[in-house]
Parts: C-alpha cells; structure tokens; sequence
C-alpha cells in the first residue's frame, strides 16, 4: 500500500504540473492532428480508403505521439536535477515506475479522446456505435505502449542520443501492440461479423501482463545511478 | 591481438574443414531437388545462417540474465559478442532467404510470420547495438544492453505469435514440407560446420571485445 500512495504522489505531481501548464497535452493533440492530416494526404481524398485504413493511421499516429510525451516522461524531474531525488528517497523505486506508467496512460488516454473523435470527423466515419469495443482496443493498446515505454525511457534518460535511441528500441518491441490495435480497430470498425476482434484484445492483455511483470521487475535495475 | 591461442587455431581450423565439407556435399555431391532443381541448395546455408542467428541471441539472453545476477563484466563480453554474430548472419538469413524467395516465390519479400519475425529480431539487436554503441560508462553500457537482451529476447515469441495470427486471419501459412534423408543429412553438416563457425567468431571476438574493454579502462585512467 505503501509503494501505491507513492506511485500516487508521482502521477498526482505530474498530472497537476500538466493540468496548470497544458505543455504536453497541447502539443501533443496538435502533433496527432497533424499527423492524421499528413496520412489523408499522402493517400489523397479517397474517403472509401481512408475509411479502411483509418485504424493503422489512428495507430500511426498514437504511436509517434505517445512517443512524443514518451521522451519528456523524466523531464519534469531532469532540469532540477529531481530525478536523483526521486531515486534517494528511502523505499521500492517501483513506485517511480508505477507513478510514471500511470501519468503517460492517462495523458495519453486523455489525447485519444480528442484524436478518435477527429479521426471520425477527418474520415468521414461515425464511431459512437462502436464506442466500446474502440475504448477497449484503446485502454488495452495505450497500456502496452506506455508499459514498454516508460520503462525504455527511463533506460534512455541518460543516454546520449536519446531522442534515436528511445524508437529504436521502442518500436520493434511495440509489434505486437501495433499489430493487436491495428488489427482489432479494424475489425471493430469493419462491423466484427466474424468476432474476430477478441483474439486481438486477447493479445494485447496476454502482452499487457507479460511486460508489467517482466518491466515491474527489472526496473529497479534500470534506474540504478 | 596478438597470436591465435591453441584454442583458437583448433576451432578455426575445424570450422573451416566443416565448411569446405558442407559446402562440397550440398553443392556436388546430394542430388537436386526435384522440383526446385539448384535453387534449393540454398537451403543448407540458409538454415543453418537462421539457426545461428537464433542460437547467438539466445546466448545473448542468457548472458544478460547472468550478467545482470552476477554483475561480471565477463558475461557482458560473451554478450555483446554474440549480439554482433548474431546481427551479420541475421542479415545472412534475410539476404540468402530473399534470393530463395525470388525464383521459387516470384518475390523477394512476403509478409511471412518467420520472414518478419526475422526483420523484427533484427531490429530488436541493431538497438541493442546501438544502444551500446551510445553509451561510455561500461558498466552503465552492460548493465543497460542485458536489459535491453532480456526483454528483446522475451518479446520473440510474443511477436512470433501476434505476427502468425496477423497473417493467417487473411491466408493459410506456409507449411514445412517433407525433407528427404539426403537433404537431411547434408542440412545438419552444415549447421555443425555453421556452429563450429560460431564459436570460432565467438572465441576471437570475445577476446577483442576484452581487450577493447582493458583499452577504455586505460584511457580513462589517462585520462
């Protein structure tokens, strides 16, 4: 219980500086919109395809965005030197972890609210019958990213060139998240008539759990100094 | 470097013998395939190529778990070293496999579970490379990259398997055909003469990767 109160110290630190600065969020709804915007133009106003391809384009663009917050998930703590404060603290440095985890889900939840709507609007395609299967795919999916996220970021925190060295680890392990929220969006989006979408949500709980426990695990030694 | 150790000589001399030897039989000696007829020779360096890949970053696992037990620098050297062999001959695979598919598939590439787990692998260990490559403190560096082994070796499977069902949701995978005795045979020469090519690399690259090691300590002790 102890570990929670603090996780919850952390998220209620972050989430509290982004709500009076909005530096994040802002930045991160427009660079999500812009990618959208890019996609419609690179494959051109075909309405018809952009409506069949709209879930890897959704996905595309959570997953540049989430990687957008991603890098700045200890920069709140780097500038004041914070992050060896956080360390020093007596007690489980999971908590730290925990804290992080569940500040970049909700903020990344908190933008795909307002990125699934546009998406709808930009494609031409009405989502409120598929609401809940959609907010499933996206609780499922925004976990597995932001579990393999905060814990690469934290790895790539005090590394030169970062900024190349957080994708490129990132992506390839993020394949199966992809794959799992492409696909079941899709399918959701499609009408499901084959309830083929539930061995995709299968998937991203299956690799959801897996990497909390390996990520929870190691990363005590990860944030060694 | 210095001279090839007794070790060393006896390895590559045995590597070599067994390449020479896999290389004649799967060339002049096993008959053509049937269906495919010279094409399929290919095989017995493309299996075995695959083979090693998958045997090198395995190793890569189990050093870093041991690593990141034991804190032995040691581990980290076996480690990154396998890393290396395990990247050049995934790139084999991929290559030989592309020559492969052209003429028997019609195309050089196809969203095939193994083909991109394969890329995947690839991409999972040219991070781990750079990832040391961006990192000075050695310690720091073989602490990072081991976690960086597990986790990249533990998503296999799981990319495996998300990329299986990706593609067989639209068309039925490739199935493994029956393998004749003779091509059998000639196959597991060739992994044997792969995997003395292995340890081979592994042996000298080991010791170059300790080396380099003792050279940065010195430097910034110099320094």
């Amino acid at each position: 219980m102890h570990m929670l109160r603090r996780a919850w110290a952390i998220v209620w630190k972050d989430l509290l500086i982004e709500a009076r600065t909005k530096q994040s969020f802002n930045a991160m709804v427009f660079f999500a919109a812009l990618v959208l915007f890019i996609f419609s133009f690179a494959l051109g106003p075909d309405t018809e395809l952009l409506q069949k391809v709209s879930g890897g384009l959704l996905w595309v663009g959570i997953a540049f965005t989430g990687l957008l917050s991603l890098s700045r998930t200890y920069q709140n703590e780097e500038t004041s030197g914070g992050l060896e404060g956080l360390r020093a603290y007596p007690g489980d440095p999971r908590a730290i972890y925990l804290g992080k985890l569940l500040g970049n889900i909700v903020l990344l939840l908190l933008v795909e609210a307002v990125l699934f709507p546009a998406a709808g609007i930009l494609f031409q395609a009405n989502l409120w019958p598929y609401a809940g299967g959609l907010v499933a795919v996206a609780l499922l999916g925004t976990v597995g990213f932001s579990l393999v996220g905060t814990f690469y970021s934290a790895l790539t925190v005090n590394l030169r060139a970062r900024e190349v060295m957080l994708p490129l680890l990132l992506f390839p392990a993020l394949v199966p998240v992809l794959l799992g929220a492409v696909n079941a969006t899709t399918l959701i989006l499609e009408g499901d008539l084959m309830g083929e979408a539930v061995v995709w949500l299968r998937v991203l709980t299956a690799f959801d759990i897996i990497f909390f426990v390996i990520c929870i695990w190691i990363f005590p030694i990860a944030l060694e100094e | 470097m210095g001279p090839k150790t007794v070790v060393e000589k006896t390895l590559g001399g045995l590597a070599l013998l067994a390449m020479l030897a896999g290389s004649y039989v799967g060339l002049a000696v096993v008959p053509a395939d049937a269906a495919q007829g010279n094409v399929q020779r290919l095989m017995y360096v493309h299996v075995p190529a695959a083979w090693l890949s998958f045997l090198a970053f395995f190793v890569v696992f189990v050093m870093s778990v041991l690593y990141l037990i034991q804190r032995d620098p040691r581990w980290d050297h076996v480690a990154a070293s396998s890393a290396e062999i395990g990247v050049v001959f995934t790139v084999v695979t991929l290559l030989l496999g592309m020559m492969w598919g052209k003429p028997t598939w019609g195309v050089f590439w196809t969203w095939d579970p193994r083909l991109t787990t394969t890329a995947i692998l690839l991409a999972i260990y040219v991070g781990y490379m750079a990832l040391r490559s961006f990192a000075d403190d050695a310690e720091k560096r073989a602490r990072w990259s081991a976690i960086v082994g597990v986790i990249g070796f533990a998503n296999v499977p799981i990319v495996y398997m998300s990329v299986t069902w990706w593609r067989t949701l639209h068309q039925p995978p490739s199935s493994p055909r029956s393998v004749a005795p003779d091509i059998l045979w000639t196959l597991m020469l060739n992994l044997a003469a792969f995997t003395l090519v292995y340890a081979y690399l592994m042996v000298r690259r080991i010791r170059l990767s300790k080396l380099e090691g003792e050279l940065e300590k010195r430097m910034a002790y110099n320094a």
